[in-house]
């Protein structure tokens, strides 16, 4: 992607801390922009996470040890509408469950042993795995590393001013502020619906799945309700499409 | 609640740990089986349609309101004619900014 010119780390000599650090600067700068992004989205979270009660410690510390907004917007959300902390945490874990695959996928392109490549593995988050790709399934270290050192304080001094801030109910209404959740989400769900005609299936299902049994049961086991969608992943029926969608655009 | 919710921060800190380093320190190079995989991938579009849902329809469906469902739909436009993630997001908010100030 962004980091076509780059050369992959994995190639590279261990021990060559300036090819590291030009790559690392690179992810930096790369990161600038989403860092922007992030920042308002900390601030967001920070604002409704206090709205909603968390007091001024739990919304930093969340953003500090969990680091991913989508996880951390999942968590308000169902904990507001009324769901049960086992339903909150098993949600926003399986948002989070595309780390699992891009784990694997920037494995190879890790150093060191166990620890160390679990800890490098810290540094994915959705933008630097984006940034970070080298195309062909490579990944370079020192640019994913440095766009996310960009990003994480960025989460926390937004989440930081938005808790300080406190704006009322009133004010996140009037703002529109109440809409960055669902929009946030809105705008995350039409990037995956591109990827694949069965992820739009499973979204479809999903979708249907979430609607009907918010009828009789909290927003937090609508959502855990609806992952049943993603076992259509399982079948292999709509491959026969989705390579046709390839070849034929 | 603030229990609860320390708890909560926790576990999800815990498992989102696990999830990132499970790749890197478990299965290195290994790849798990296709199908598995591809359940996995799955996992976010369905969630992310599950969460718009919940988000707009609130309780038994009480919690409809027009302003939002436009300022969505100004979002949807926004992201499909190209427009940056936070920009898309940034109209929608607009949107249902303004109907609220004339309504």
């Amino acid at each position: 992607m962004t980091a076509g010119n780059q050369a992959p780390t994995q190639d590279s000599d261990p021990g060559d801390l300036p090819r590291f650090r030009g790559s690392f600067l690179g992810g930096m700068r790369a990161g600038v922009g989403l860092g922007v992004a992030v920042f308002v989205l900390g601030l967001t979270f920070g604002a409704l996470a206090r709205a909603d009660g968390w007091g001024l410690i739990a919304p930093l510390a969340g953003s500090a040890v969990i680091f991913s907004s989508s996880a951390q917007f999942t968590l308000v959300t169902v904990l507001s509408g009324g769901g049960a902390i086992p339903a909150a945490v098993a949600a926003a874990s399986l948002i989070n469950a595309r780390f699992l695959s891009m784990g694997l996928s920037v494995a190879p392109s890790l150093k060191g042993g166990r620890w160390r490549r679990s800890l490098e593995g810290q540094a994915v988050v959705d933008g630097s795995w984006i940034v970070a790709h080298l195309g062909g399934g490579r990944f370079d270290r020192a640019r994913l590393m440095g766009a996310t050192a960009v990003q994480y304080p960025a989460w926390i001094g937004g989440t930081a001013l938005g808790m300080l801030l406190a704006p009322t109910q009133h004010q996140i209404e009037a703002f529109g502020l109440d809409l960055m959740f669902p929009a946030f989400f809105l705008v995350m769900l039409i990037d995956e619906l591109r990827v694949s005609a069965q992820a739009r299936y499973a979204a479809m299902i999903g979708a249907a799945l979430a609607s009907s049994i918010i009828f009789i049961a909290p927003g937090g086991l609508a959502v855990i309700g609806a992952t049943a969608a993603a076992l259509i992943g399982l079948a292999d029926f709509p491959r026969g499409r989705e390579l046709c969608e390839r070849a034929y655009g | 609640m603030r229990a609860g919710l320390w708890i909560a921060i926790i576990a999800v800190a815990a498992a989102s740990f696990a999830l990132k380093a499970t790749g890197p320190a478990v299965l290195g190079q290994q790849e798990l089986p296709v199908r598995a995989n591809r359940a996995i991938s799955l996992l976010a579009p369905v969630l992310l349609a599950a969460l718009v849902i919940t988000d707009i329809a609130g309780e038994r469906w009480n919690g409809l309101s027009w302003p939002i469902l436009l300022g969505l739909a100004a979002t949807a436009i926004s992201r499909l004619l190209k427009a940056p993630s936070l920009g898309a997001v940034l109209i929608g908010m607009l949107v249902t900014a303004a109907l609220r100030f004339i309504t």
